[in-house]
């Protein structure tokens, strides 16, 4: 076998006429963590789809091992060993963790499907990754987020795969799962794999990955040695210039409390006493589970607090259902945009509009005058007001999504994850677009498991422990004071 | 691929994360509701002064649930791949007029009526799900088209009964061992090769798969047309077996045999009932066995008791929102993990 197994030369691909790869080169060599990086839209996905034998290439070559290859379906893609892990988990939920792994070449034995090799073979590589706490035989829908991560990198190895690319990998993962994941991919490393690693989180290209291959805008850029670049200078590359400072400044004095929680409980958190005050962002952190996203839900009235008290303005109030809480002026912008944020195969301008016609009356639901004006301020890039969000950028879908709430003027406005998936030119306009609300007197409360976002948002951080409140750190505490906090203890340590 | 062989010691194979244990899975409550309905409906019957499970009334509950069972199976596989087939009770009523109109009569072409309804039933079959998979028509649509395609050709050629039978193929309608009839036993056993199928061999897996997310399936390296293609030939043939078995019990062919019985939406009924999701990806034909016997019974308890036929249908209705309504609360309750 050569040191590259995987070359790819000179790939183009457009799509209904528009050129989303225009040239692309790539070199995977055996034993390296390859990093893909560029902005959303700079044409990742497309090639490691092409890859992955999903799409075709309009010209250029793939080579395996020297050799020219053409990939007719992702079958093809599977059985030249390139396994792929996609953006989006590729489990059903239904099936079993066996029946997951071997979907599509289950192991045949007198005609039947040869349960127990399948059972057997998917323990021993769960085994073999220290994964064993999770059963062979578990119907995928009672793992957690990270035991589906594993699962999806057990059925990449169950190919025999010499070639593995990982599309965000760690885009659905909490800190401390996403150091298991390091792990792995280091192990799969060193077994000799060739690894392509999309993300777009810059501390793990750093800690992971060997060389970088750069493209903007469908072209290939650049591909340097990990060891030989800065930071800076991988973003200029990404972006055509050097950002400015990510985070904005944080804005002036707070004003009166607008949202309070008194001891506010239900079934995932209890005792919860937080306040947000009209100007501020209060980043709210913890680990997945920890009961964060339960908090942000009970506010929004989706899981609704059973016990305490929850004050709009000073006053208690009760949100028993979303449609109260957009009328009450809380707005929620969900950590799953394509599930629970957007209407995908509806129109930019449906969407944004969707809020306000649903929750307003008379002529202020039907009213669309400012939507061109909405639809600036929070910068949405597409080809006009009718185009369907699916076919955005996630930055875009995100712009769209905080556009929607904006159009009813919350007075509270609660961001889950607001940057999950978006490129670093999209998440500064996301960062900018907050402060901006919140200097407009906008009580913001940000979720975030990006802890450098998180810190460099927040003007004060409540952190979360396993369904309660572990304690409250000011602005600019460090990573390391909110982690303590965070995974329950040393609290006197960084109090 | 290397196989290693381990020797996995029992008592730790219960111990991981979302191990298997027992559950009141749709299956398992559609068979306790079978036997309260067994229990309940025998008092009622009782309180009547009749009998509901002496011979007769076994036999009327397995006689109902052979032709419905037949054409439930077949809506399984298709219900589970995620596809719909609502061309059954047309393609039923054609099949059973191309057998006996082969036949004749004539005992020497029994063989030949039946493989040319069978081979009638694969290409509608094939021709739902090429509609489907190179046309992209929804399934709903697809099939409906096709239904009304085979209703127009029926009332052009058919104002009622044509063809006959002869009187040896009857025995496959009428004959029975004790209380059950030889019909409901070969229906059985069609039913347990259809579950063998589906659970055991790789396309069946690949219907859940397809039906359970397309695209990952496809990205899995599914043959996902080839699935969806395979599991329509499979439901329309056994539309075809049960037209066959009508013309059988009928002695004559006749158009609206399927219809008349509403085997379309009766046959979803029954696949729902079971437990399957309509979205596709979970059920089985062991679910279905039992939605077509509580059918079955309820149709026989009324029989037994001479109920109102309006009310009858209300009672259907009702009893299959409320398993529905219990399905989804089920999945409410278990569903979200995070």
């Amino acid at each position: 076998m050569s040191d590259i197994p995987v070359r790819l030369e000179g790939i183009t691909k457009s799509f209904l006429g528009v050129q989303v790869l225009r040239g692309v080169d790539l070199e995977l060599r055996a034993g390296e963590v390859h990093a893909l990086m560029g902005e959303n839209g700079a044409g990742k996905s497309t090639l490691l789809k092409v890859l992955a034998g999903v799409h075709k290439p309009d010209t250029g070559r793939v080579l395996l091992d020297g050799e020219e290859v053409s990939f007719s379906a992702p079958r093809d893609a599977q059985a030249a060993g390139i396994a792929i892990i996609h953006q989006e988990l590729n489990l059903l939920p239904h099936r079993t963790v066996a029946e997951n792994v071997f979907l599509g070449r289950e192991p045949v034995k007198r005609g039947q499907v040869d349960r127990r090799a399948m059972e057997a073979e998917t323990r021993r590589l769960l085994e073999w990754l220290g994964e064993d706490g999770i059963a062979a035989d578990a119907e995928v829908v009672r793992l957690s987020v990270a035991q589906r991560q594993v699962v999806e990198i057990v059925k990449a190895l169950s190919t025999d795969a010499k070639v593995l690319a990982m599309d965000e990998p760690t885009a659905a993962l909490a800190d401390h799962e996403v150091e298991l994941l390091y792990d792995l991919v280091k192990r799969l490393r060193e077994r000799g794999m060739a690894i392509l690693y999309v993300s777009h989180r810059m501390r793990e290209v750093f800690d992971l990955s060997q060389r970088i291959t750069v493209l903007k805008d469908g072209a290939f850029v650049t591909c340097v040695e990990t060891a030989e670049i800065t930071s800076d200078q991988l973003v200029r590359h990404m972006v055509g210039r050097s950002l400015d400072a990510l985070y904005p400044d944080r804005s002036s004095a707070a004003g009166e409390v607008r949202l309070a929680l008194k001891n506010a409980g239900n079934g995932r958190v209890r005792d919860v006493s937080l306040e947000v005050r009209a100007g501020e962002i209060v980043g709210l952190a913890g680990l997945q589970g920890s009961g964060r996203s339960a908090i942000a839900r009970a506010v929004w009235g989706v899981q609704p607090f059973t016990s305490g008290v929850l004050e709009l303005d000073g006053k208690p109030v009760r949100i028993g259902n979303p449609r109260t809480a957009v009328r009450k002026g809380i707005g929620y912008v969900t950590e799953d945009r394509k599930g629970e944020g957007l209407a995908l195969s509806q129109s930019v301008r449906d969407n944004a509009l969707l809020v306000r016609r649903a929750a307003l009356r008379g002529s202020a639901a039907r009213k669309h005058t400012d939507l061109a004006e909405l639809l600036k301020s929070v910068n949405v890039v597409s080809r006009g007001q009718h185009q369907e969000v699916r076919y955005l950028s996630g930055g875009n879908q995100q712009k769209v999504v905080l556009g929607k709430w904006l159009a009813v003027r919350p007075r509270v406005l609660v961001v889950d994850e607001p940057t999950r998936g978006i490129d670093v030119g999209a998440k500064q306009a996301v960062y900018r677009l907050l402060r901006d609300l919140a200097a407009d007197g906008m009580a913001i409360l940000m979720i975030s498991s990006e802890l450098p976002e998180l810190i460099g948002m927040s003007d004060r951080i409540v952190v979360m422990h396993e369904g309660a409140v572990a304690g409250e750190l000011p602005a600019g505490a460090s990573e390391e004071a909110v982690m303590g906090l965070a995974t329950g203890h040393g609290i006197g340590e960084v109090a | 691929m290397s196989v290693v062989q381990e020797k996995v010691p029992v008592a730790r194979r219960a111990q991981p994360a979302g191990g298997r244990r027992f559950a009141f899975t749709p299956t398992v409550t559609v068979y306790l509701a079978l036997a309260a309905l067994l229990v309940v409906g025998s008092v009622l019957v009782a309180v009547d002064g009749g009998v509901l499970l002496d011979q007769g009334g076994i036999l009327n509950i397995l006689t109902r649930s052979t032709v419905l069972g037949l054409v439930a199976v077949g809506q399984t596989m298709v219900i589970v791949t995620g596809s719909l087939d609502l061309s059954v009770a047309y393609l039923i009523g054609l099949c059973s007029l191309v057998a006996a109109e082969t036949m004749a009569g004539q005992g020497s072409m029994v063989f030949p009526g039946v493989a040319l309804a069978l081979a009638v039933a694969a290409a509608v079959g094939l021709v739902n799900g090429l509609v489907i998979t190179v046309l992209k028509a929804n399934a709903f649509i697809a099939t409906l088209g096709v239904a009304l395609i085979l209703r127009g050709w029926l009332e052009h050629n058919y104002t009622g009964p044509a063809g006959s039978v002869p009187r040896s193929f009857q025995h496959l309608g009428y004959d029975r061992i004790g209380p059950v009839p030889v019909a409901a036993l070969l229906m059985l056993l069609i039913a347990a090769g259809a579950w063998w199928y589906m659970r055991r061999t790789r396309p069946g897996y690949h219907m859940y798969a397809v039906g359970g997310d397309i695209e990952v399936a496809r990205l899995s390296g599914v043959r996902t047309s080839r699935t969806i293609v395979t599991a329509h030939v499979l439901c329309a043939l056994m539309a075809g077996l049960a037209g066959v078995f009508l013309a059988s019990r009928l002695g004559s062919g006749a158009p609206y045999v399927g219809t008349d019985a509403g085997y379309d939406l009766e046959s979803i009924a029954a696949v729902v009932l079971g437990g399957a999701a309509l979205a596709g990806g979970r059920g089985g034909v062991v679910g279905t066995l039992g939605g077509v016997l509580i059918l079955a019974t309820l149709d026989t308890i009324f029989d037994d008791l001479a109920v109102d036929p309006f009310f009858k249908d209300v009672v259907r209705g009702v009893v299959l929102i409320v398993a529905v309504a219990l399905y989804a609360r089920r999945k409410l309750t278990s569903g979200r993990a995070s």
